[in-house]
């Protein structure tokens, strides 16, 4: 048989790759995206840093001390001092644990629901998406704020309404994203043969769709984890927050960062670095998450 | 209980789709006959060609089969089972016994599932691996019987050529060991070289497992080798139904002569001096298909008949039938 004996060469490049437990692929992380485990590192570090800020911190987050305000970086305070004399570097510190709390957490939330809303709604289509999709149009067009404030005064400022309220205003925006990826890999012919084979719906949304919409679902998260972040200080700037004296990184940002920028600068550059740091780490670990997760981008670079 | 001989009868088949206008109010302004009225039948163990240009309603036939779009009226008898009417449940079922190969060879394999999980998910989906032992051996088993290696099941589909995934798309039909399957278009993605091994083993599988095709082509060259009868479909109809050897050997329809001329003979001299038939014109619109015979604005032999009357499907005996004027008693 002609036919046969032209495939059945065993391929020689192949070779063995590691097992798909979480080790195997930190493993395969730090291999073949060194960028992308180095923004896990990073993330990691501030993780830590948030958790074991009782012990890691110099001085308390509202530790207050008017001889030494605003004095700039130095040897007794790293990062400065702010303008009631509290430390810089203790301050965010404990603003790790807040922000990247917060950050993580809504826009885990926020991704949870773009993916419910998007892949259901992209698959079904019809007069179900129609009616759905009417729904987060006028959701959307309800300004983020005016909802936040009447939501928050009525329910009172706090960590929990923050992170419900603004994973709810991401993850309802963040579905169209979603759904037009949903509605592009419905058509594909493998999720029609799964279809014709009898599998169920929620079989053929776990096992067909999101598989092959993780690349949008993995940049929606990483980008979302910034956003709620600044949108968190724009929240604590209102007096809609975690309010204060807790210290967010964008509260402090907002907060005495933006008054005292020209005279002591390093009240905004310490909390924004910490911002900027942890986007960054969490973008390129996302990238790679994306990468890795591709089993057609496996073994390239 | 003796297994019916007929695997499928498909009597006056119609799917029509709606064509909706309007910005606000959105109702019906006319529909497009996809197939119109097509009828035919498949024994156990034999392979109909089902040939036409794009366009005409092979695939939708073939998807209206297996249910996957709704039928607008007509009748289709599985196994002596009438399942036009089947809902989402009662189709289940019926599902395990007929089976797909598409055409796209690259996006009819999920790519981020191994070989093994895509080959393995109708028995997943159907319970029939009772443990990891069982399933890994049936896995093993039908990637031996489309000739790819066992070793081959932890790869992914981006790892194989067109004609090894097609093996995949195939071993995946065959897993729940179907009596029907639906090749729609299997080959036409593949290179020249490549056609003529995914034919034959659709061939070999058959001699071997029994099986029983439905072989959609858009050309009578690759389904020659394979169907035993051949049914030519032109604008949502059947024209022309007639064992291999009797359509190649003596087409009646005038459709079915151009569809054959237009076969390049691989002989320059000949191919030079053979008469040749061109079909002028494009394919009418399905929404308004002309009057009287389908082919009429195209047809070189038409007649004043032609252009009113729309000819039946008239039986010439020896299992073929045409629906064409020029055959009137």
């Amino acid at each position: 048989m002609v036919a046969v004996a032209e495939t059945v060469r065993p391929s020689p490049r192949r070779r063995r790759l590691p097992g798909s437990g979480t080790l195997a692929f930190i493993g395969r992380l730090f291999r073949d995206k060194p960028l992308g485990a180095f923004g896990f590192v990073i993330c990691v570090l501030f993780l830590f840093a948030g958790i074991f800020a009782d012990v890691l911190a110099p001085y308390g987050y509202n530790q207050i001390n008017p001889i030494n305000r605003l004095k700039p970086p130095s040897e007794r305070f790293w990062l400065g001092t702010d303008n009631l004399g509290r430390d810089m570097l203790s301050r965010c510190l404990y603003g790790a644990q807040l922000s990247v709390i917060i950050g993580l957490s809504a826009a885990a939330l926020a991704t949870v629901v773009s993916v419910l809303i998007g892949i259901v709604s992209g698959y079904l289509g019809g007069k179900f998406d129609m009616i759905m999709q009417r729904f987060v149009d006028a959701w959307m067009s309800f300004p983020d704020l005016i909802i936040l404030i009447v939501v928050v005064s009525v329910v009172g400022p706090g960590m929990g309404p923050v992170i419900v309220l603004l994973g709810l205003l991401y993850g309802i925006g963040g579905s169209r994203i979603i759904r037009g990826a949903v509605l592009s890999v419905r058509e594909n012919a493998y999720v029609h043969a799964a279809q014709s084979t009898g599998a169920s719906m929620p079989r053929i949304l776990w096992r067909h769709i999101l598989p092959n919409v993780m690349a949008p679902v993995i940049v929606l998260f990483t980008t979302r984890v910034g956003a709620v972040i600044l949108a968190e200080s724009g929240l604590a700037f209102l007096g809609l927050g975690v309010p204060p004296p807790a210290p967010t990184w964008g509260g402090m940002l907002s907060g005495s960062g933006r008054s005292y920028m020209y005279m002591a600068p390093w009240l905004a550059l310490a909390p924004g670095l910490c911002i900027t740091i942890v986007v960054y780490a969490i973008n390129v670990f996302g990238d790679a998450l994306r990468d890795l997760l591709d089993p057609r981008m496996r073994g390239s670079r | 209980m003796s297994v019916p001989e007929t695997v499928l009868e498909v009597r006056d088949l119609k799917v029509h789709f709606p064509v909706m206008a309007g910005a606000l109010v959105r109702k019906q302004v006319g529909s497009v006959k996809a197939v119109d009225g097509v009828s035919f039948d498949v024994q156990r163990g034999e392979t109909l060609g089902l040939v036409g240009e794009s366009g005409c309603g092979k695939s939708t036939t073939g998807l209206a089969i297996l249910r996957m779009i709704d039928i607008t009226s007509g009748e289709v008898k599985f196994e002596g089972e009438d399942i036009s009417a089947y809902d989402r449940s009662r189709m289940r079922p019926i599902r395990r016994r007929m089976q797909m190969v598409y055409q796209d060879p690259f996006g009819s394999l999920n790519p981020r599932m191994k070989v093994s999980e895509i080959v393995g998910e109708p028995l997943e989906v159907h319970g029939l691996a009772s443990n990891r032992a069982a399933y890994d051996t049936r896995v093993a088993s039908l990637l031996d019987m489309v000739g790819l290696l066992p070793d081959m099941a932890d790869r992914y589909p981006h790892e194989f050529s067109g004609g090894q995934r097609q093996r995949i798309g195939i071993a995946r039909a065959l897993a729940l060991e179907p009596s029907l399957i639906i090749c729609d278009e299997p080959v036409s993605a593949l290179d020249v070289s490549i056609q003529a091994q995914v034919v034959n083993l659709f061939q070999e599988l058959q001699e071997r497992l029994g099986l029983t095709y439905i072989f959609i082509a858009h050309d009578l060259a690759v389904v020659r080798h394979i169907s035993h009868r051949i049914a030519v479909m032109y604008l949502g109809r059947i024209v022309e139904i007639a064992p291999r050897g009797e359509l190649y050997a003596k087409p009646l329809h005038p459709y079915t002569q151009a569809l054959l001329a237009a076969i390049p003979i691989p002989d320059p001299e000949v191919e030079a001096t053979r008469p040749q038939q061109i079909i002028i014109g494009e394919v009418p619109s399905a929404m308004r298909p002309p009057p009287g015979c389908r082919f009429h604005t195209r047809c070189p032999r038409v007649m004043d008949v032609c252009k009113s009357v729309d000819p039946p499907m008239r039986d010439m005996g020896g299992g073929r039938a045409v629906a064409c004027h020029l055959y009137e008693a």
